[in-house]
């Protein structure tokens, strides 16, 4: 395959050449400004740059958040606080770094959505995806170590949750675990390896950036039609344009688009992606009534809760981000975008819906019925429920019974009046159930759907080069407007 | 374009299935909704109201619940209740409570604050909160509008926020004259919004408790009012900042980025349509 045959960088001026001599520099920004780019990208090809955005402005909002903070558990959660009031634009640098985490997120879902659709992890690109999971990866565990460090309750219990899932793994599991907490449990010596390694990580993640880049430039984008970037130069400036001006532009319009977005979150509702419990300081005494992670965790964390064996759930939530590493050799169809792919386009589409749904079972109660059949009862007294509790399970041992105190506000003129609610169920379909079978599917996409699609699939006849599908799509305008004949 | 459209069906079929969850979810909760001056993306505090509420906090909560993150000095400060220099010190050198410091020999020793000090709260310690409340401890009330939700639900806290404020003026509006029939507290008191109805604090509000510096009438529907916006203010003492920032910083976006629109447009025209167009 190779590079994409493109014009070389010649310096011009004295000063350049004098550059050129001892560093060319000017080569690799001139490589970089002209990449011959395909000229049918949509527009669900300009996360990667915003990707890039997202991660300035994480790395930027961090390093000077970093200049406030105090990893310690007597002062973090204080310092956190000192920052959004006495630091000058404080407030500004910690929303835009906390909801920056979220939409560097969404940023990133929609950017593997879109490769997983349109075949981009297909050959030559198995290495350009790869480095792309370990992107992911690494962005997780930054992310989670960034949420700990505010030291509220979310914080310190999300990362007591996360971090006994190592305790799974046999024989060693507990040795593991006080190695990574520092301790016997989440305290001051976790935090600060935290707050380290959460500084550290983030140049890690650019320099799988500047190799995930690399690796582009040498094997080309993909686009919409899959079809290569032809590589005889006269053919590849009729496929392509060169990146600049033409995508700097239309991806700083992306970028801006985005911002306002982000924006939005920023200053009108800066809070609404984080949890409430996080504005109490972490209290190793009092459990949170539900402990949830972030939302851009709550695929996994459904996955993980889906198997009732914990190592088994452990291994099942990273299996399902190995899984994408390995999906190269998966995915057998020869034609590489989904968009010619009758019967992977629905599937792709169900797969979407998975991980929506999955999300949505992460931020449940595993045990919340979904579909049940169920009768609620109110008795007078605790006795008489607790009676007719014992008559139920003595006819139907399967039933589950739980009885609320209730208050019903409107009786008595208003004064109220206590019930016993006696909620009776002889079936469910619960959360944990619909979690089990998105898990299923999760795995199957991978593992039975898109090898058996590459066997029986029959793929729609593709574009013979990216310019004849350009042409295709543009020259019903072309030729309403009125110009002289080619 | 069929990936976009299939994109946005999606979106708004995950938003409605959620919501309907959300709002299911939230019918049991019943917070007073009560409309704030501080609500949407222009709202901004009553100047008044957070007087009136720094007033009510500091002649009634104060005795039992601290405010940490809080100084004096913050009181004066733009975007706040705003009380004019001269009464920030006077209010500061006449608080209840004295800072704790050492004297010139090192010996322990207490001092009137003044503006810079933080807030100090009526406990030396946590230890000594619990003992002095039958073992239950006064939460500090610096972040507790943000700590708080009201209302539950994707869907639901996008349009009303999580709710934190209605909570608190729910919960100081929540004693009945009279619990409901066949209700036990348990030695606790009966409050209709606090989860599990038993709640440690008994009722601090009845009206007249303050007597209001603006002649406002001392209800205890507005005393609560006033008391929850004087606590926004505290747990988000920037918010006005912020939003004055948004608005300025969203409209120069959305500028750029009409800008960016016509110049991608214009740039592009001759790729997709020939030179000539």
């Amino acid at each position: 395959m190779g590079g994409i045959p493109q014009d070389h960088y010649e310096p011009k001026t004295n000063a350049e050449k004098w550059i050129h001599e001892r560093l060319p520099i000017g080569d690799l920004l001139g490589h970089l400004n002209n990449f011959p780019t395909p000229k049918n990208l949509n527009w669900f090809y300009v996360f990667g740059g915003i990707l890039a955005v997202c991660l300035v402005i994480q790395i930027v909002t961090g390093i000077v958040l970093a200049m406030h903070y105090t990893p310690h558990v007597d002062y973090a959660f204080e310092s956190v606080e000192h920052i959004m009031r006495d630091v000058n634009s404080g407030w500004w640098l910690r929303y835009v770094h906390s909801n920056g985490a979220s939409f560097f997120f969404i940023a990133v879902y929609l950017h593997i959505f879109r490769g997983l659709y349109y075949g981009s992890y297909k050959a030559p690109r198995e290495i350009l995806w790869i480095i792309g999971v370990l992107i992911y990866l690494l962005m997780m565990a930054t992310a989670f170590m960034g949420y700990v460090l505010p030291w509220g309750q979310m914080s310190f219990w999300g990362a007591t949750v996360i971090t006994n899932l190592f305790s799974a793994i046999p024989l060693v599991g507990d040795s593991i675990l006080t190695w990574l907490q520092g301790g016997f449990s989440i305290d001051n010596a976790a935090l600060n390896r935290f707050f380290s390694l959460h500084y550290l990580l983030p140049f890690a993640i650019a320099g799988l950036t500047a190799m995930h880049i690399w690796a582009l430039h040498h094997v080309g984008n993909t686009n919409p039609t899959g079809v290569e970037v032809r590589r005889e130069p006269e053919k590849t400036k009729k496929d392509t344009v060169p990146f600049t001006p033409f995508y700097t532009v239309k991806d700083l319009f992306a970028i801006v688009v985005f911002l306002i977005f982000f924006a939005a979150f920023v200053y009108f509702m800066p809070n609404y992606l984080g949890h409430t419990d996080n504005y109490i300081v972490a209290n190793p005494l009092v459990t949170p009534a539900h402990i949830v992670p972030e939302w851009y965790f709550l695929p996994f964390y459904a996955i993980l809760r889906s198997i009732p064996d914990k190592l088994f759930g452990v291994l099942a939530m990273f299996a399902a981000i190995a899984v994408l590493a390995i999906l190269p050799w998966l995915d057998w169809s020869r034609t590489r975008s989904g968009a010619y792919r009758p019967i992977f386009r629905q599937v792709f589409w169900l797969f979407v819906l998975c991980c929506i749904g999955l999300g949505w079972v992460g931020a449940k109660s595993p045990d919340d019925p979904i579909y049940a059949s169920t009768t609620h009862t109110e008795y007078e007294s605790v006795e008489e429920a607790e009676a007719a509790r014992a008559e139920i399970l003595s006819a139907d041992k399967g039933a589950s019974v739980s009885i609320h105190e209730t208050i019903d506000f409107e009786a008595n003129d208003g004064v109220g009046k206590v019930h016993y609610e006696l909620t009776e169920t002889h079936f469910a379909f619960r959360v944990i159930h619909l979690g089990q079978l998105l898990t299923l599917f999760y795995f199957a996409y991978f593992l039975v759907i898109l090898p058996l699609l590459g066997l029986v699939e029959r793929p729609r006849q593709t574009p013979e080069s990216i310019e004849a599908a350009f042409a295709a799509k543009h020259g019903k305008k072309r030729d309403g407007v009125a110009s002289p004949a080619e | 374009m069929k990936l976009s459209k299939s994109l946005l069906a999606l979106v708004a079929a995950a938003g409605l299935a959620s919501g309907g969850q959300a709002l299911a979810a939230g019918e049991g909760a019943g917070v007073i909704d009560h409309d704030w001056s501080f609500e949407g993306p222009f709202g901004t505090f009553d100047r008044h109201q957070l007087q009136r509420g720094w007033q009510v906090y500091s002649q009634i909560c104060s005795s039992c619940h601290s405010l940490d993150l809080l100084s004096f000095r913050n009181l004066g400060e733009p975007g706040g209740p705003e009380f004019p220099p001269e009464q920030v010190k006077a209010m500061a050198a006449d608080w209840l409570f004295p800072v704790v410091t050492v004297d010139e020999a090192g010996d322990p020793a207490e001092r009137a604050p003044v503006p810079s000090d933080k807030i100090p709260g009526p406990y030396a310690n946590e230890q000594a909160a619990m003992a002095a409340n039958g073992g239950a401890l006064p939460p500090d009330l610096s972040l507790i509008t943000k700590a708080r939700a009201g209302y539950h639900g994707i869907i639901t806290q996008i349009l009303e926020g999580a709710g934190g404020p209605e909570y608190v003026y729910s919960l100081m509006l929540g004693y009945p004259e009279e619990e409901p029939e066949g209700f036990d507290a348990g030695g606790l008191n009966y409050n209709r919004y606090f989860a599990g109805h038993r709640i440690a604090m008994g009722q601090q509000l009845y009206g007249d408790d303050v007597e209001y510096q603006d002649g406002t009438e001392a209800t205890m529907e507005q005393e609560a009012a006033d008391v929850t916006a004087f606590l926004a203010w505290a747990a988000e003492p920037k918010m006005e900042a912020r939003k004055q920032a948004g608005v300025r910083n969203i409209i120069m976006l959305i500028l750029f980025a009409v800008l960016l629109w016509y110049s991608n447009k214009k740039l592009w025209r001759p790729v997709k349509y020939g030179e000539s167009a």
